[in-house]
This record gives structure tokens, C-alpha cells and sequence, in this order.
């Protein structure tokens, strides 16, 4: 802008501050007479108009079945969304943060259902809940949100300003402002990355509800919006999670554990020529060890492109932690892609201190929809304080928001497992046939050339292969010894496969009942597959931390095995027989340190 | 609101036109998408000064030349040597400032920028009916960065009205009809963004942060594309800003008394009187250079444009009774009755 300058000094204008009352009404006023509403050019157009019309009222009914307006009482409120018949709710962190474990839940039939607290993402501000007392919730389905684009219409279904008091939820209406938005954590939580961006009104009380499509397909979790000089009021830029970020979380949330994001372990910026390249890395990052240094640009990310520091901080913000993804990096012109594990931003003592609103207090610059001021700490109640309906269903433990859910879902995981191993998932281990106990073998050849022999049993697990013979005792694993003994990463170079199938045999024979504390862990995706999620158990014995994917069939598809939390993974994946319904495996693959070790073509085995 | 009836008409024939000669498109979801596109691809984000108390350092434009001719809302963020452009596709250029139409508040760009989408503004769309469906783009709160696509709103126009906005001690120089909308458009960052109807076509400007005057409601509201294009083309000639900021037809002009003032450049521009018309009332009431016109009749004044207003108050024949701070003391003249205005050109009647 033109600076103008005053070309005489004006000393008596400055003290002049007379306010001129305007001779003129508010120009508002004139609007009556330009007033003029065209008339439909066919009659046709009316029918379409109309039929859509109809469309959208159906379809914001059959929505607004799902949505669910939280009380919880003097903390506040917000809203959610059934995701599943059997109850599981989905709503924001800052919600049920206040709201404590035990809150009561309104669905549009009229009814007060209560609801126990599930699982806590502070970091994507996510919160799972269920509600108790149907099998037969109305729920709304999950969309892919990546399909979602600028100007595709919209609908906010929830419970703005605790308007729901008759428990039927307010709807609003709008288009897709945005796609892939960025905005900034408070601090280290509630970052909400590739989020979606809509006009549709969402106000303070609409977190946690659900952001339909215009087939009333669930597409996001309202949670934020920007505010400014009006206050706390729509200005119609509201933020939603993704729906796809949300189904990424869903398997962690379901196990009643505190979730983290991921961290790459390195920071990105924008080079003077728009590439996005590796500012700092730490040398301790699964990054650094998989060859990712200063100054590579990263090109790829989870398998999307990367151009720009938000997309790179969109991706990464909506993986959970502990996740294994592709990484492309450009050095000199030539690609590399990696797959490395993400490790966690917090550690569970900070996630536990946020939770219990230590430092999880929503505040500005985040300004999220909903942040009243929370009680002392709702998150970890005495067990006497919570309705009797809940308390049952609630369990406290370091590191997980609800430890009974945990044991929900690693139940009915092993039920599976075990269903698929043809063992009774009700039968108790001692029941078993003692031929279960007998030792398993795997003939076969290696890939690679030259023959192996696996022989797996309770007490110590051999392999031969033509490198020469290796042995492996849990007992002494388990002692300690085995370090000592330097055979604790049998055979040498694998990482410790045999500690890893000994494991997976337990897991297969005894279930969760096994040595070791066994916890569901979430989600993952299957080994080699972008898309399809996978649940994983964890295992922790004093040989290692064992991770199983195990697919929806029960078939145990992969082993990740950690002799200690410093130590490069030994990644066992199974090959089974397109039309085989048998458990075992018809090759197995095993990798270490980024590379293949072996690949096992199982030629016999038994029993 | 006289004046707006003459345009009624013409504004319910331009209607007809437009449900006669646009085809309409069926009402299906996700409807807004190609036109939303179309438009975002013809929007530039623009970084400038700012960041402090409330004036953001970012805004919106709109390209209007496959040669990189911008408009966008003449604003404190363009008070800066490096202004940054950055287009739909993630394409950084330096810009420069063309010039700006002070009435209109409106200020040109340019990059150097060769076969880039643009709207035209030789042929712009008749003005859009009230209860128009149409769709805003803008860099709201600065979300998009880089090849992150301008935020997409819809609403209606709520009513097409002369502006009445300020903020704070700012007065909006811009006194024509502006479309106001039912969306929320007054936001950081909007400012520049593009209004268009569901075709894509562009209908105007989004306006700046404003308050109405004198109710202080935030006002959304955008500058149509006629106007728009007015202002492009007075940058682009080269010709003088208007030096009367905000004249509409109600004011009355204070030469018809013989007041020549100084240049009203400012918002709030002193009533300075510059010289005397030869043989007026104000040569023979003896007003002198450097006077400063303080009130009419009773009514205080602390600009030029409160004196155009207070004058317009009274009728051709009052009494006129002007106060006059000269030399530090406050001095009281009688200019006697007020001239009738002369009868308008009808050559220049609004269009």
C-alpha cells in the first residue's frame, strides 16, 4: 500500500475524536427491494430438486441415529458417534476428559444410556466409549476420507452448545472447505493432522460428533474450529479428524490402551528450492539405523508423496506409534525406500500425566471446540465413585485408560487364534492332549540353497541349517543366561528366530495362558500391505517382547521379536497354502537388521 | 433506499436473463466440487506485513490476466517491499503493486506469470440476484500453505446494498453497492478471496474485516465484479485516485459554498479549508486558508466527510453557521442559505 503523508502538521485533528452520528440508515435495510427469487426454468428441475431433497432428509435421518450427546454433568459435554452395534462410541478427547470414566449418553430415540470410557488418544484428540445395554445400536460406517473432496456437501450431526436436552441431536449442514489441513498440536496433544475442513457449522458442544458424507456415510470426528475476533462461535471453518486417521487408532482405542503417535525421529524443513529434506535425526531413530541421514529428501511417506512440511507432518500424524511404514528417501538422485518403526512422541508416564489433565489441559493456540475447566482427576476415580453399572467394566492400570477392555479384545483375538488351531477356545490348557505338548518339526529347504530342520519344544528349540546347528532354552532366556551363554540371538544373524517361533508356538498352544504378560496391542497393517489392518498381541517375557499379527481368519501371519528395546527386530512373516485350512505354515520368511535372512520353503512338518 | 428503487427493475430483468440463459445444473451432491476447482486454480495466496494486533500478514487475490495481473483488497498486508504469491499449485512468485483504486479499496498486483488460469474481467456477469447461490474462496486463517488449495465456503447473498463499514477509526472509502452475504466470509485472511456463482463464474470480491455502520456487526460482504473490474481498469490506465474519499450522491459538496478544502486523503481527513472560490459565500463570510471547520450549526465535524454529511443534512435555503478553529480560537460564522445542489447529469447515472 501507498504510504500517504500528511503534507501539513494537523495538531487539533488528533484531539477531535468526535463520533459523526450518520445521517443514514444501516444499509441493510435497502435489501427489501432488490429482493427477487427466480422462478424455476422446467418443472423437471423441481422434481430433481425435490427428489433430492427427500434424499437428504432420509439420509440425515438415518444418521442422526447414530449420534450420541454426552453429558457429563457439571464438567460439560460434547458429542459422538456409534461406530458398532454392541455400543463403541467414538467422541473427542477434550470431551470425556472432563467427562471422567463413567458419563451418561442421550441417543435420538429419547433414551439415557450409560457409558463406560473406552480408550484415549490425547495426541489426535480421539476417545472411544461404550454405551451399555443393546446389541443393537444404531451405527454409523466408517467411510475411506481420502476419497473426500473440496466443495463435496457435508452434514455436522451433534450437540452444539448442550442444545440436545430432548437428546435428539442439532444438524448443520455445509460443504468441504478443505482436504489434507494441518493445524497445530496445544503443545505435544490434540494435533490434528490431514484433517478435513467444512463450512458446516460446528460449535463448542459438537466435538466428538460425527461428520457425515451426503450419503450419511461417517467421514470424520468434529472437533476444532477457528475462532477469532467473535469468540467462541462458528465462522464457518470447522476441523474434523479423518475418518481414516480414526480407523488407524480404532484397534488401540478398542483395547482400552492410552495411544501415542508416531515420531520418525527426525525433523523435516523446506530446502531453498521447495524440496522437503531431512533437517535433524537422531542417531538412536529406527530412521537413522535404516540409513536416513541430514539433508536426503524425503520423497514418500506411508506411501504418500511428500511435498511440502505440512504433508509430511499430515502423514505422520495420523500413524499410531509402533507402526512399520515405507519411507522413500533421495540422495544424490537416487531413491532408497526404507520401511522403518515409528517410535512414539510421548512415553506412557507423560501420556498418564496428560490424561489425568497434568498438562493435558486443552488451552489456546490449539482453541479446540469444547474446554471446560476439568476436575482434579476424573480419568483415575476411586472405584466406589463410579456407577454401579460401570464398575465392572472399568480397571485402571499404568499405560491403558480402561485395562478390562484390553482384556475384551485379547479374549476374543485368542478365541480366534485358537478356533483356527482347532483348539476349544473354552478348553483350559491342562485339558489339552498331551500330543500337544510333543515337540514341532519343519523340514524343508532354504531359498537360498542347502536344507534346514526346525525343532521347536516347551524346554528348547534347535535349528540345523548349513551354517551349522543352533539351540535356544527359554529357561535360561528367561534367566538371564542366555546373554551370557551368546546364544540368546539364535541362529546368529537372525535376531533371535528361535526365541521368536518358541513364542509363537506358545501362543499357539496355550494362548494368552502362556509365560509371559500378554496384551492386545491394536492394529497394524498386515505385513506387506498398505490397506488392510490386522490386530497384533503383545508379548513380554524375560527372552523378549514378542508382537503377533494375527488376521481375521486366527491365522497367526507374522512375528516381531525384540530381544531388548535396543536391539534390531528379528520379523518372522508365514507363508500358508492359498486353499489349506492347516495352521502351518508353508514357508517362513525371516528378516534382521533391514535385511533377509533366510527364506524356509517347508517341505514337512509335525505333528 | 430511494436510490435503489430505480434498480429494482433492471435487477429482476437481469434475473430473468440469468434462469433464462443458464443452464441449470441438477442438484446432486458434491455439486460444488468442479466449480469450486475451476475457481480455486484462478486464487493466489498473499503474504505480506502484519502478524501484529489483529492485521493478519496474509490475504487472498484473484488472477485476472494469463499474465499474472492480480486483484485483491488494498490492505496494511501490501505495506511491504516483498510481497509472496503463491498459486493453487504450490508455484512461489515475488509480486509487485500495480497501483490501487482508493475508493474502491481495491489494489492490483502483478507476477510474472505467463499462460496462468485467470477469470476475465473484460466480460463480467450482469449483478447476481439476492437469494443467489454462491461459493467464496479464500486463504482464511492462513490453513493452506504451499500447493494446499484456498478454503471453499457457500451461502447466498443476503442483499446487494451500498456499504456502511468500518473498523475502528478506519471508515470504509468504498461507499457502492456490495453484495452481502449469509456465509461468514469476514474472516483473517479473506480479504481478496473470489465470490462466484455455482458455474464457477465470478460475481466479486471478498471484502475486507469490516464492522457495519453503525450496528457493528461484522460484515461479510464482497465487491461485485463490475466494480471490480471499474477499479482494474482505473489502475490499469493510470489515472489519479478520486481525491474526495467516499463521496456518494447524499453528500453535499462544500464548493457549492465557495470551501475549497485541502486533499481529502485520509480516512478521517481534517476539514482544512485550502483556498476560497472567488465571489461565494465563503469569500464573503471572509473564511481564510488553514481554517479548520470543526462544526455546522451545533453538530460537531472531525473530518471532511462529516462535513459533506452535516451539510447534506440541511435543506437548499437553511441557514448555514459554520465554527472555525483559526489561529487557536474558535470562531463562529454565518455563510447564509444553503445552495441548492445542481441538477444531476443523467449521463452519469449508476449503471
Amino acid at each position: 500500500m501507498p504510504r500517504l503523508t500528511a503534507c501539513r502538521c494537523w495538531p487539533v485533528a488528533l484531539l477531535l475524536v468526535v463520533v459523526v452520528q450518520l445521517g443514514q440508515p444501516a444499509g441493510l435495510a435497502a435489501a427489501e427491494t432488490t429482493a427477487v427469487t427466480p422462478e424455476p426454468a422446467a418443472s423437471v428441475s423441481v422434481d430433481l430438486v425435490l427428489e433430492a431433497e427427500q434424499q437428504r432428509t432420509a439420509t440425515i435421518a438415518a444418521a442422526s441415529k447414530a449420534a450420541v450427546a454426552i453429558f457429563a454433568g457439571a464438567a460439560g459435554g460434547g458429542s459422538g458417534v456409534l461406530i458398532s452395534p454392541d455400543g463403541y462410541a467414538l467422541t473427542n478427547f477434550h470431551v470425556v476428559q472432563p467427562a471422567g470414566i463413567a458419563m451418561q449418553c442421550g441417543l435420538n430415540d429419547g433414551r439415557l444410556y450409560d457409558a463406560v470410557l473406552v480408550g484415549l488418544d490425547p495426541t489426535g484428540d480421539l476417545a472411544m466409549i461404550k454405551l451399555l445395554g443393546r446389541d443393537d445400536f444404531p451405527a454409523a460406517q466408517l467411510a475411506d476420507s481420502d476419497q473426500v473432496s473440496i466443495g463435496d456437501e457435508c452434514f455436522v450431526i451433534g450437540n452444539p452448545f448442550l442444545l440436545a436436552t430432548d437428546l435428539r441431536p442439532s444438524v448443520s449442514a455445509g460443504v468441504v472447505s478443505g482436504v489434507h489441513r494441518y493445524q497445530f498440536p496445544a503443545g505435544t496433544i490434540l494435533e490434528y493432522a490431514d484433517c478435513l475442513q467444512v463450512d458446516a457449522a460446528i460449535n463448542p458442544g459438537n466435538s466428538g460428533g460425527g461428520l457425515f458424507d451426503a450419503s450419511g456415510r461417517l467421514i470424520g470426528i468434529n472437533g476444532r474450529a477457528s475462532f477469532e475476533k467473535r469468540g467462541r462461535i462458528n465462522v464457518g471453518v470447522g476441523y474434523a479428524i479423518s475418518a481414516n486417521q480414526v480407523r488407524n487408532f480404532l484397534g488401540v482405542l478398542k483395547g482400552g490402551r492410552l495411544a501415542d503417535h508416531a515420531t520418525l525421529g527426525a525433523t523435516v524443513a523446506t530446502s531453498f528450492d521447495g524440496r522437503v529434506v531431512v533437517s535433524d535425526i537422531l542417531e538412536s531413530s529406527d530412521a537413522w539405523r535404516r540409513g536416513l541421514r541430514i539433508d536426503d529428501e524425503v520423497v514418500a511417506l506411508a506411501g504418500r508423496p511428500i511435498r511440502s512440511v505440512n504433508a509430511f507432518k499430515n502423514v505422520l500424524g495420523t500413524l499410531p506409534a509402533g507402526w512399520q511404514v515405507p519411507l522413500t528417501y533421495r540422495r544424490e538422485g537416487r531413491p532408497t525406500e526404507i520401511v522403518i518403526e515409528l517410535a512414539g512422541v510421548h512415553t506412557t508416564a507423560m501420556l498418564a500425566d496428560i490424561i489425568s489433565g497434568g498438562r493435558g489441559k486443552p488451552t489456546p493456540p490449539g482453541k479446540p471446540g469444547e474446554q471446560p475447566e476439568p476436575p482434579p482427576n476424573p480419568l483415575a476415580p476411586e472405584p466406589k465413585d463410579l456407577p454401579e453399572a460401570i464398575r465392572p467394566l472399568y480397571e485402571p492400570r499404568l499405560g491403558f485408560t480402561n485395562f478390562y477392555f484390553n482384556r475384551v479384545e485379547l479374549e476374543r483375538v485368542t478365541k480366534l487364534i485358537a478356533a483356527r488351531s482347532g483348539r476349544g477356545a473354552d478348553q483350559p490348557v491342562a485339558d489339552q492332549p498331551d500330543a500337544r505338548r510333543s515337540a514341532w518339526t519343519f523340514r524343508g529347504r532354504l531359498e537360498q540353497g542347502g536344507s534346514f530342520e526346525i525343532e521347536l519344544a516347551d524346554q528348547a528349540a534347535s535349528i540345523s541349517l548349513p551354517t551349522g546347528v543352533s539351540r535356544w532354552e527359554p529357561v535360561a532366556a528367561e534367566a538371564g543366561l542366555a546373554a551370557e551363554a551368546g546364544f540368546d540371538a539364535s541362529p546368529p544373524g537372525s535376531g533371535g528366530m528361535l526365541a521368536a517361533l518358541t513364542l509363537w508356538r506358545q501362543l499357539l498352544l496355550d494362548g494368552a495362558a502362556g509365560s509371559g504378560r500378554m496384551i492386545y496391542w491394536g492394529q497394524q497393517p498386515l505385513a506387506g500391505s498398505a490397506s488392510e489392518l490386522v490386530d497384533v498381541l503383545e508379548l513380554t517375557t524375560g527372552a523378549g517382547r514378542a508382537r503377533f499379527q494375527v488376521a481375521s481368519s486366527g491365522m497367526v501371519v507374522a512375528v516381531d521379536f525384540l530381544l531388548s528395546p535396543t536391539a534390531e527386530p528379528c520379523e518372522l512373516q508365514f507363508r500358508f497354502a492359498a486353499d489349506s485350512s492347516s495352521e502351518r505354515p508353508t514357508a517362513l520368511i525371516v528378516h534382521h537388521a533391514g535385511r533377509e535372512f533366510a527364506t524356509f520353503l517347508i517341505a514337512e512338518a509335525s505333528p | 433506499m430511494t436510490r435503489m428503487t430505480p434498480t429494482a427493475p433492471m435487477l429482476l430483468f437481469v434475473a430473468l436473463l440469468l434462469v433464462l440463459f443458464s443452464s441449470p445444473l441438477p442438484v446432486a451432491a458434491g455439486e460444488a466440487t468442479e466449480p469450486g476447482v475451476y475457481a480455486a486454480r484462478r486464487v493466489v495466496k498473499l503474504y505480506g506485513a502484519g502478524g501484529i494486533r489483529g492485521l493478519e500478514a496474509y490475504q487472498t487475490g484473484i488472477l485476472v490476466s494469463p499474465t499474472g495481473h492480480i486483484v485483491t483488497a488494498l490492505s496494511t498486508t501490501l505495506d511491504s517491499e516483498a510481497i509472496d504469491c503463491v498459486l493453487d499449485d504450490g508455484r512461489r512468485y515475488s509480486a509487485r503493486l500495480l497501483g490501487a483504486d482508493l475508493t474502491r479499496e481495491l489494489a492490483v498486483l502483478e507476477i510474472d506469470g505467463e499462460n496462468l488460469p485467470c477469470f476475465s474481467l473484460s466480460t463480467t456477469a450482469p449483478r447476481a440476484a439476492v437469494g443467489s447461490r454462491v461459493l467464496a474462496l479464500s486463504n482464511l486463517f492462513g490453513v493452506a500453505v504451499g500447493d494446499e488449495r484456498v478454503s471453499l465456503q457457500h451461502g447466498v447473498i443476503a442483499a446487494c446494498v451500498p456499504l456502511r463499514a468500518r473498523r475502528g477509526a478506519h471508515e470504509a472509502a468504498y461507499r457502492g453497492d456490495v453484495y452481502i452475504l449469509d456465509c461468514t466470509t469476514n474472516n483473517p485472511g479473506s480479504p481478496g478471496g473470489c465470490l462466484t456463482d455455482w458455474q464457477g463464474r465470478l460475481l466479486g470480491m471478498l471484502g475486507k474485516e469490516l464492522r457495519a455502520d453503525p450496528s457493528g456487526i461484522w460484515l461479510s460482504y464482497a465487491l461485485p465484479a463490475d466494480e471490480l473490474a471499474r477499479g482494474y481498469e482505473q489502475v490499469l490506465s493510470g489515472k489519479p485516485p478520486a481525491t474526495q474519499r467516499g463521496t456518494t450522491a447524499d453528500d453535499y459538496d462544500p464548493r457549492l459554498l465557495g470551501l475549497q478544502l485541502v486533499p481529502d486523503l485520509l480516512d478521517q481527513t481534517p476539514a482544512y479549508i485550502e483556498t476560497t472560490l472567488p465571489e461565494s459565500a465563503a469569500a464573503t463570510a471572509s473564511l481564510e486558508p488553514d481554517d479548520l471547520v470543526v462544526a455546522v450549526g451545533d453538530r460537531t465535524i472531525n473530518s471532511q466527510r462529516g462535513l459533506r454529511q452535516e451539510l447534506a443534512r440541511l435543506l437548499p435555503g437553511d441557514p448555514v453557521r459554520l465554527s472555525l478553529i483559526r489561529s487557536g480560537a474558535i470562531v463562529t460564522v454565518d455563510l447564509g442559505p444553503l445552495p441548492a445542489r445542481p441538477e444531476p447529469d443523467p449521463s452519469e447515472e449508476p449503471q
